[in-house]
């Protein structure tokens, strides 16, 4: 565990320290904000996030609910109506189903619906993805539900610092926020930290990687797959940027347009479904703007494929983008003008 | 404790409640009938003395949440009539600035958390509130009012369960009119009584007469009392009927026109009358002086609503709330998402009559 306590300016922490990190800095600093979740409490949530943070904050701030979806997120709905800051854990993404209409149909609206009366200030943290045998069930990328609702505001860290930084910001915006945590990057994902609170604003893309052959915008876990391929590709001459929108909803279209009109090649990572996922929006982003006019070659999506994900280990990881894969499709790109 | 009919400040208090909701209603009815209505409207009209008697249990700085039927929620807790039927009439002096409509007025300074257009949507709320306030330290109370058909809904038995292993200060009021939609309340569930479900969730249940104010109003007493006090949620079940269709396509297939009369002929507000005459209370003048303000306080709400501004048609700008750290959110050209309070007060007070009970101060 480590927090701002320490004197270092950073710190080498796990992505689920960091989000832990965020989570208890904006608690100490901020008695409204409080987290209420399945198992979040003795047993630590079911990925160790909240892991020591009873002890630390007692039972009224660290609540362990009853297995009610519905009532988890309506319940942070109303604390946030009353003035409070609430994170609600979804156990896993894919049970959000049960709470859509909470987050849906009232977080989402109640500002604009209410003639902007009040807003819904809520953090809703989903650990999603696969990559870790559940099935599929356990393992969906559902950020396009998300972000095809006006109202939400959807986050996509692929890193600890991003994750501790982005969750602060999505902590003080006073608008219902959807973040979205990979579950293989919680322990799989270590680096530098900043100590301080500081958010990062919403919105607003990261560069990880600057090339001038090809631009890859990749989302979550596909950052880390993208910047291993752009590593791979450089020792064949490929040079290739690497856009790591961070938030979808805002999407920081200017930075992702920008970067592909430099290098006149996109390729679009994603581990969710390929059909109407959310590269399909910027595919469309490109389309509509002169950067199509810049491109040298089709716009490429590599996606997830179009089928729940399997329970095998090899049928698992074929079925979502793996390194390899996207090395193949940006020497396609390459080939193809 | 007294009945309500024999203290002459609370029958008229609760008069003027129950008399501005029907009008209120009434004039709804009768201008969606002329066309100058959009949309769809959900009328209690016969449920009044559920809305009056719960509210009346209330404090101001208490806070509810409502349903798609919920004008008489709305004016119970004090809202004002002009900006009501300003957003009814879809104008930006409306309480949603014409965004929201009949299904969606809330009122926050009133601790209305708002209308639902989603069966039950508003009860896992209205245990978040009740979270909140109790997470406060304060002793404020929620309550939930929802229909016989919400209590089919997972969201119910969710909620419910929730503030009762947390002990919120909920007070769940079903208002059971008898039917979700078409579907009978006797065909939905093997229960005799809504308020039987309290057993599963080990927190009261009570049945009381909906139709009666006083009887509605003690039962909430009691709940809001044991709420207030930290024992936790209880259930109280209102069972009344509601005289006009579901909504506005309802042809009222499900019932029979007897059916129908014998619940007219248990009229809340004839009834609570009639006891306030039999106690000697009020005189029949000072009832006729009642009903006058009460139509007086519709027709001023109705010209104040027709004669709101257009609404603002920078939609975007209403989807998200400002935010310090967010650089791309489009939240319009600098300006305020929402009017100030000065300009949105500019209809008219006509809530007095409407049985507000002063300034409460924001949730």
């Amino acid at each position: 565990m480590t927090t701002t306590s320490t004197p270092a300016e950073v710190e080498t922490m796990t992505f689920a320290e960091a989000v832990r990190a965020a989570l208890t800095e904006a608690m100490e600093a901020d008695e409204r904000v409080f987290i209420l979740g399945e198992d979040i409490g003795v047993y630590g949530g079911a990925f160790g996030v909240t892991t020591g943070m009873l002890d630390r904050f007692g039972e009224a701030r660290i609540r362990d609910t009853p297995i009610a979806e519905e009532a988890i997120m309506g319940a942070a709905v109303g604390a946030a109506l009353c003035g409070m800051r609430p994170v609600a854990e979804m156990q896993f993404s894919d049970f959000t189903a049960h709470a859509m209409d909470q987050l849906v149909n009232q977080a989402a609206k109640v500002y604009f619906m209410l003639g902007g009366a009040i807003s819904v200030p809520l953090v809703v943290r989903l650990p999603f993805g696969s990559g870790t045998g559940a099935a599929a069930q356990h393992s969906q990328s559902q950020e396009a539900w998300y972000a095809h609702t006006p109202g939400l505001k959807v986050v996509m860290p692929s890193n600890p610092a991003d994750a501790k930084g982005l969750l602060h910001a999505a902590i003080a915006d006073p608008n219902p926020v959807v973040f979205m945590e990979h579950k293989v990057l919680y322990r799989s994902a270590s680096g530098p930290v900043p100590a301080t609170a500081d958010p990062i604003p919403l919105g607003v893309a990261a560069v990880p990687r600057e090339g001038g052959d090809l631009t890859m915008v990749a989302t979550g876990i596909m950052v880390s797959r993208a910047l291993a391929a752009a590593t791979e590709l450089a020792a064949s001459g490929i040079e290739a940027t690497v856009v790591d929108p961070r938030t979808l909803k805002p999407l920081d279209e200017t930075t992702i347009l920008e970067r592909v009109r430099a290098t006149g090649r996109a390729l679009l990572v994603q581990e969710a479904p390929r059909t109407a996922g959310f590269t399909a929006e910027i595919a469309a982003a490109i389309a509509e703007s002169d950067t199509l006019y810049h491109l040298l070659a089709p716009v490429r999506r590599l996606s997830g494929l179009d089928a729940p994900i399997p329970y095998n280990p090899e049928l698992e990881k074929a079925s979502v983008p793996q390194v390899p894969d996207i090395v193949q499709a940006a020497r396609e790109l390459m080939e193809a003008g | 404790m007294a009945s309500l009919a024999t203290s002459a400040e609370d029958a008229r208090r609760v008069l003027a409640t129950m008399w501005t909701i029907r009008r209120f209603e009434e004039a709804v009815d009768e201008l969606f009938a002329r066309g100058l209505l959009y949309g769809t409207m959900h009328l209690s009209i016969g449920q009044e003395a559920s809305a009056t008697g719960a509210c009346l249990a209330l404090r101001d700085d208490d806070v509810i949440t409502s349903t798609h039927r919920g004008h008489g929620h709305c004016i119970a807790k004090g809202a004002d009539l002009g900006r009501m039927m300003a957003e009814l009439l879809a104008r930006d002096s409306g309480y949603c600035r014409g965004r929201g409509g009949s299904m969606h007025i809330a009122d926050v300074s009133k601790g209305n958390l708002g209308a639902n257009g989603i069966v039950a949507g508003g009860i896992p709320i209205a245990v978040g509130a009740g979270l909140a306030l109790k997470l406060q330290g304060t002793d404020k109370v929620a309550l939930s009012f929802f229909g016989d058909g919400a209590t089919s809904e997972g969201a119910f038995h969710e909620a419910v369960n929730l503030a009762a292993i947390w002990d919120l200060p909920v007070v769940f009021v079903c208002e059971n009119n008898h039917y979700g939609m078409s579907m009978s309340v006797e065909e939905v569930s093997r229960l005799d009584r809504v308020a039987d479900r309290a057993a599963g969730y080990g927190i009261p249940g009570v049945t009381v007469d909906g139709n009666d104010v006083s009887a509605v109003y003690q039962a909430a007493t009691e709940a809001v009392e044991r709420a207030r006090s930290g024992q936790g949620p209880t259930l109280v079940e209102a069972v009344t009927y509601r005289w006009k269709g579901h909504s506005k396509s309802d042809q009222n297939l499900y019932r029979t026109r007897e059916e129908i009369e014998s619940w007219r002929a248990r009229d809340p507000i004839e009834r609570f009358e009639q006891a306030v005459l039999e106690a000697k209370t009020l005189s029949e003048d000072e009832l006729k002086q009642v009903r006058d303000e009460a139509r007086d306080a519709v027709r001023d709400a109705v010209r104040a609503g027709q004669t709101g501004p257009p609404p603002s048609r920078d939609l975007l700008a209403g989807v998200y709330a400002a935010s310090e750290v967010d650089q791309r959110t489009y939240t319009g050209d600098g300006a305020p998402a929402a009017p100030a309070p000065a300009e949105r007060a500019a209809v008219g007070p006509v809530a007095a009559a409407a049985g507000a009970r002063g300034e409460a101060e924001a949730p």
